[in-house]
C-alpha cells in the first residue's frame, strides 16, 4: 500500500514526503531529510532532547506522527547558523553552556518559545517551561542563557 | 605487517596487567624500544595533501593550523583546554585555533590512565611512588593505549602537548631564520607568526611549515614559565560551542553516508540468558526492512534488524518472535544480589587491605574490654546505569581489506583492535574515526555497540549501517555501576574523635568485568573496590580499610567517579555518625584528622568560609533546614562540599551547594567550575532517585520515566571556589560526584534527624 504523500513546511521549505503518516516527526526529520540537529534520546517524550517548534509551541517530535503536524516545523537548523546565530544561540554560546551538547537543541528550541511567549520570564515560568533534561547538569548556565537572551531580545518579543 | 608482527602486537596488548599495578609483563623490551616515539600517525600514507604535520599534534595547511586533541569531546571541555597547552607554547590567538580528534594511534596513548593505578596515594610524590609511575608510564607507552578516563586527560597532556607546541615553535623559528639569513635568537613569536622586529619582516606558520618539518625537532624545547601564559589559567571560549549551540556539532548517532541503512539490536533481556529459536518473518515482511542478522553468541545471542530508516528498524524490531530463556541457576534479583554481596563480608578472603594504620582489631578488643560503645553502620549502593542523553550508536562499513567506524568513543585504539581481530584485518586497516560524544560517564569505554555495527556491516560489505540503540535497549543492557555494601565500624576516644575506624567494602569487580568482555586479563586485587575510602587524607590511629570482591551475574562498567561512587558515599557518611556520636562538629572533626594533610585542611578552611559553615542555619519559615558536608580525594583531587537542604509540607528541597576544589592546578577555571557542578548534578540524581534493580534475571528499569535524573527545577544553586596547591593539574572530571551523595545525606540528617545509610534517597524520604 503506497501511503499519499505527506507535505511538510521544515525551516520554510516545503517537502513532499512518500512515508507512513504515523512515522514520528523525529525520524523524518533525521533520517529522510537527514536534519541531525534534532536529537532521539529516549522516544516517548520524555527527555525532550528532539524538540522542534511547531506553530510557537515547543514540541517533543519523537512521539508526533508527521501526519498529525500541523504547521509549519523550526528546528534547530532553522534558527540560525556558526556564522550568524539567533539571539538565543548567542545567549547560548556567551554563557558556554553547551558541555556534551547533545540536549541543547532542544533546550533552545524550548527556550525560544519559552522568551516568545514570556519576554522575560519569572524563575518560576522556567522552572515550569524547561523540562528538557541535561546529564551533564548545565541547568545554572540555561538559567544565565535565558536571561542574557531576554535582555538581547527586542522587548516587544515576537521575533524569531 | 607480518603476521608475525600481528602476533606480537596482540600479545602486547595481552600482556597489559590492569589490577592493583599496572605493568608490562612478558615482553623484554629493550632500551631503546622505550625511547622511540611511536610513528606520527599525520605522516605516511594516510597524510593529508598539501599538509604539513611537525609532530602528531599539529596539522598544518594552507587555511591554518590544526591541533589534534586527542581524547574524547564528551562535555568535559577537553579539545579546549588539550588545544590551549599546545597553543600556549605556539603563540596561536585563540580564535585562529581548530581542533581535530585525529586518528585512532598509539602515538595519543594515555600515560597517567595507568600512572594512577599505582596504589600509593597521589600525594605521595617520595623515590617508591614516582618510580612505580614511570614504570606504569613506560608500560602505558609500550602499550600505547588511546584511553579516555580516569579523569587524566590534562594530567597526561600537561607537559607533552606543551612540549609539542614548543617543539614546533623553535622548528618554524629555525625556518625562518634559514629564509632570512637571521640569527634565531633576533626572532620571536606572534599571533601565528614568526617576526624579525630589527628587520620588520614576518611570515606566517602556513608558509613556513614545509621548510620547519625538515628540522630535526628539539628533544627539550623551552616551555613558557607560568608567568608568561596568555591562554592557561584563563576560562576561554569553548572550541565546540558554537557548533553545540547551533545543531552542527556532528555525534556518532548524526553520521551519514551515501547509501547508509539504519538498524537496531535486540539483545537478550536476561542475565546470562540463552536464545531458543526465533522467527525473523513478520519483521522482514515489513515497510523498509531489509533483513535480519543473527549477531550470534559473541554478541549476545542480539539480532539487528536492518532498513532504510531508524523508525523502521525500531518497529520492526518489535515485531521480531525469539524464544529467549533465562539462565539456569542465576539469582536474577537484585535484593538477593544486594544481600549476597553483604554475605561476602563475612564469607570470603579480602581482595585487598589498601590501608591498615594502627592496630584495628586490638582496638576494637581493648573498646569491648572497657565496655565503650562501638558505632555501627551498614550502608547499600544500588545498581545504576550511565544513561547518556546520546544512546549508543555508531555506524560501521565494511569493505575489501578495511573496516571503518565512526562513533563516539572513549578508548579508540581497544575498539580498532577488537574490531580488527573480530574481522580478521590488521589492526592497521581499521580507521575509528572519533565523534564527538553525547555523554560518555564511562559508558563509551565500552565496545559493545560499535562491534555490533561492524558486526552488521561484516554481513553487508559495501554498505554503510548505522546501528542505533534504543533507549529501553540503553538502560536494559548497560554495563553497570555495581552495587555495593559497607560495613563500617568505630569507636571514638574520650575527646569524642575518632580512635578506630573499619570499613569492610564489598563490590562485584568492575575491573574483573570489563577485562573478561574485552580479552584482557586482569590479575592482582581490584584497587577500585577501595577507591574513595581507603586512600582518604583522614589519620585515624586505628584505621583499616578492607575490600572483597563477590562475583556477580550482572555486567558491570566504569559509572563516572566509579568505586568512588559509593565509598565517597560509605566513608563519609560514616564520618558524619562518628561525629554525631562524638558530639563534634562535622568540619571541626575533620580539620582535627586531616592535621598532616595541608591541602585537605585548605580545602575544608575554603567550604566553611564559601559555606558560611559559623553561621547558624536559617530558620525563618516552616520549613526545617541542615546542612551537611563530605569531603573525598579522588582522582589526585580533593573536593569538599556543603549541602544545604530544607524539610517541608511538600518534601525535601536540595537548596544549594557550595564546592571547593583542589585541583593542583587550574588550566581552565571555567571549565573546571561546569565540570564540577555537572559532576554534583550527575552526584545527587543517583542519590535521590536512580537505581537499577532486577527481578527474575531483567532490569526492571526502562526509560526515563523510571530511571530519571534531575531536571532544571529540581538543580540547586551550585557555587564552586577552586584551590591550587599543585604545579601540575589533577582530575576534574569526576572528583566532583563522589562527596554529592553523602554531602546530602548528611545535610538530610542534619535537616530531619533521619539517617540514610542506602541510596536513592527517594525510597525513604519524599523530594519536593
Amino acid at each position: 500500500m503506497t501511503p499519499n504523500p505527506i507535505d511538510l513546511m521544515v525551516n520554510g521549505v516545503q517537502h513532499q514526503l512518500s512515508v507512513e503518516s504515523e512515522m514520528p516527526l523525529l525520524w523524518v526529520l533525521r533520517d529522510v531529510l537527514g536534519l541531525t540537529g534534532t536529537k532521539f534520546g529516549c522516544g516517548v517524550g520524555q527527555c525532550g532532547a528532539c524538540t522542534v517548534r511547531i506553530g510557537g509551541a515547543p514540541v517533543r517530535s519523537c512521539t508526533l506522527p508527521v501526519g498529525a503536524v500541523s504547521g509549519p516545523v523550526t528546528t534547530i537548523e532553522g534558527l540560525g547558523t556558526p556564522e550568524a546565530p539567533h539571539p538565543v544561540q548567542q545567549a547560548w554560546i556567551d554563557a558556554q553552556v553547551a558541555q556534551c551538547g547533545y540536549c541543547q537543541s532542544g533546550q533552545i528550541i524550548a527556550a525560544v518559545c519559552l522568551l516568545e511567549q514570556s519576554p522575560s520570564p519569572s524563575p518560576a515560568e522556567i522552572e515550569a517551561v524547561m523540562t528538557n533534561l541535561c546529564r551533564c547538569g548545565t541547568y545554572a548556565q540555561v538559567r544565565t542563557a535565558i536571561a542574557r537572551a531576554a535582555a538581547a531580545l527586542p522587548a516587544s518579543g515576537g521575533q524569531a | 605487517m607480518s603476521g608475525g608482527e600481528r602476533k606480537r602486537g596482540r600479545l602486547t596488548r595481552r600482556a597489559f596487567l590492569i589490577g592493583a599495578v599496572a605493568v608490562a609483563g612478558g615482553v623484554a623490551v629493550g632500551v631503546q624500544q622505550v625511547r622511540r616515539p611511536h610513528p606520527n600517525p599525520l605522516a605516511g600514507q594516510d597524510a593529508e595533501p598539501g599538509a604539513v604535520t611537525l609532530n602528531p599534534y599539529l596539522l598544518i595547511n594552507q587555511d591554518g593550523v590544526s591541533i589534534i586533541t586527542p581524547r574524547a569531546e564528551m562535555g568535559q571541555g577537553v579539545h579546549t583546554t588539550l588545544a590551549a597547552l599546545v597553543a600556549e607554547e605556539l603563540d596561536l590567538p585563540w580564535e585562529s585555533v581548530r581542533t581535530l580528534h585525529g586518528p585512532a594511534a598509539a602515538a595519543y596513548y594515555n600515560a597517567a590512565a595507568l600512572e594512577a593505578a599505582v596504589p600509593i596515594p597521589s600525594w605521595d610524590h617520595g623515590w617508591l611512588a614516582e618510580g612505580l609511575r614511570d614504570a606504569a608510564g613506560v608500560a602505558s607507552k609500550l602499550l600505547g593505549m588511546q584511553i579516555t578516563g580516569g579523569s587524566t586527560s590534562t594530567a597526561d597532556a600537561y607537559l607533552k602537548m606543551r612540549k609539542a607546541g614548543a617543539a614546533a615553535r623553535v622548528m618554524l623559528v629555525q625556518a625562518a631564520a634559514r629564509r632570512w639569513r637571521a640569527d634565531t635568537a633576533a626572532l620571536r613569536t606572534e599571533a601565528g607568526q614568526v617576526l624579525d622586529p630589527a628587520g620588520g619582516r614576518q611570515l606566517p606558520y602556513t608558509a613556513l611549515a614545509a621548510d620547519a618539518a625538515t628540522i630535526e625537532p628539539p628533544a627539550d624545547p623551552p616551555l613558557k614559565p607560568r608567568a608568561q601564559w596568555r591562554l592557561l589559567g584563563r576560562g576561554l571560549p569553548r572550541v565546540d560551542m558554537a557548533a553545540k549551540c547551533t545543531g552542527t556539532a556532528q555525534f556518532g548517532i548524526d553520521v551519514q553516508l551515501p547509501g547508509m541503512r539504519c538498524a537496531t539490536v535486540v539483545a537478550n533481556p536476561y542475565l546470562g540468558g540463552s536464545r531458543g529459536g526465533f522467527d525473523a518473518g513478520p519483521a522482514e515482511a515489513m515497510r523498509g526492512v531489509e533483513r535480519v542478522v543473527d549477531l550470534g553468541a559473541t554478541h549476545g545471542d542480539a539480532l539487528a534488524v536492518v532498513a532504510d530508516n531508524t523508525w523502521r528498524a525500531f518497529q520492526a524490531a518489535r515485531a521480531l518472535e525469539i524464544d529467549w530463556q533465562p539462565a539456569p541457576g542465576i539469582s536474577g534479583d537484585s535484593a538477593a544480589m544486594l544481600d549476597a554481596i553483604a554475605g561476602s563480608i563475612d564469607t570470603l578472603a579480602p581482595d585487598a587491605t589498601p590501608r591498615d594504620d594502627g592496630d584495628v582489631d586490638q582496638a576494637l578488643r581493648i573498646a569491648r574490654a572497657e565496655a565503650r560503645p562501638a558505632v555501627k553502620a551498614e550502608y547499600r549502593a544500588p545498581f545504576l546505569a550511565h544513561t547518556t542523553l546520546e544512546p549508543p550508536a555508531a555506524v560501521a562499513l565494511r569493505e575489501p581489506e578495511r573496516l571503518t567506524l565512526w562513533c563516539g568513543h572513549q578508548a579508540p585504539t581497544l575498539l580498532r583492535d577488537l574490531a580488527a581481530e573480530q574481522a580478521g584485518l590488521d589492526p592497521a586497516q581499521v580507521d575509528v574515526r572519533v565523534q564527538f560524544l553525547g555523554g560518555g560517564f564511562g559508558r563509551r569505554a565500552e565496545v559493545d555497540f560499535a562491534l555490533q555495527a561492524a558486526a552488521v556491516a561484516e554481513a553487508m560489505p559495501g554498505t554503510p549501517v548505522k546501528l542505533t540503540w534504543t533507549r529501553e535497549a540503553d538502560i536494559r543492557h548497560d554495563l553497570y555501576r555495581p552495587a555495593a555494601v559497607a560495613r563500617c565500624t568505630g569507636v571514638l576516644d574520650r575527646n569524642g574523635l575518632p580512635e578506630t575506624a573499619l570499613l569492610q567494602i564489598a563490590s562485584p569487580s568492575v575491573i574483573r568485568s570489563f577485562s573478561g568482555r574485552v580479552g584482557l586479563p586482569a590479575m592482582g586485587p581490584d584497587k577500585l573496590i577501595t577507591e574513595g575510602a581507603a586512600m582518604q587524607p583522614y589519620h585515624i590511629p586505628n584505621y583499616r580499610v578492607v575490600g572483597y570482591a563477590p562475583a556477580s551475574p550482572v555486567p558491570l562498567g566504569n559509572w563516572r567517579s566509579v568505586g568512588a561512587s559509593f565509598n565517597g558515599f560509605f566513608h563519609e557518611c560514616f564520618l558524619d555518625e562518628l561525629a554525631a556520636a562524638g558530639g563534634i562538629d562535622p568540619l571541626d572533626m575533620r580539620l582535627r584528622l586531616t592535621r598532616d594533610y595541608p591541602f585537605a585542611q585548605a580545602v575544608l578552611e575554603a567550604v566553611r568560609e564559601l559555606s558560611g559553615w559559623d553561621e547558624p542555619v536559617a530558620q525563618d519559615d516552616s520549613r526545617r533546614r541542615g546542612r551537611g558536608l563530605a569531603m573525598t580525594h579522588s582522582f589526585g583531587s580533593t573536593v569538599a562540599q556543603v549541602v544545604e537542604v530544607s524539610d517541608g509540607a511538600d518534601g525535601i528541597r536540595v537548596e544549594r551547594v557550595h564546592c571547593v576544589a583542589d585541583v593542583g592546578l587550574a588550566l581552565d577555571p571555567g571549565i573546571i567550575e561546569a565540570q564540577m557542578q555537572s559532576g554534583i548534578v550527575y552526584g545527587l540524581s543517583a542519590a535521590i532517585m536512580e537505581a537499577i534493580t532486577f527481578r527474575d534475571g531483567r532490569a526492571e528499569q526502562s526509560n526515563f520515566h523510571d530511571y530519571d535524573a534531575l531536571r532544571l527545577a529540581q538543580t540547586p544553586e551550585i557555587r564552586v571556589r577552586i584551590l591550587q596547591s599543585g604545579d601540575a593539574p589533577t582530575g576534574v572530571g569526576e572528583p566532583g560526584t563522589p562527596p554529592s551523595k553523602p554531602a546530602l545525606a548528611n545535610a538530610i540528617y542534619a535537616a530531619t534527624g533521619k539517617r540514610l545509610r542506602e541510596y536513592p534517597f527517594n525510597k525513604h524520604v519524599r523530594f519536593a
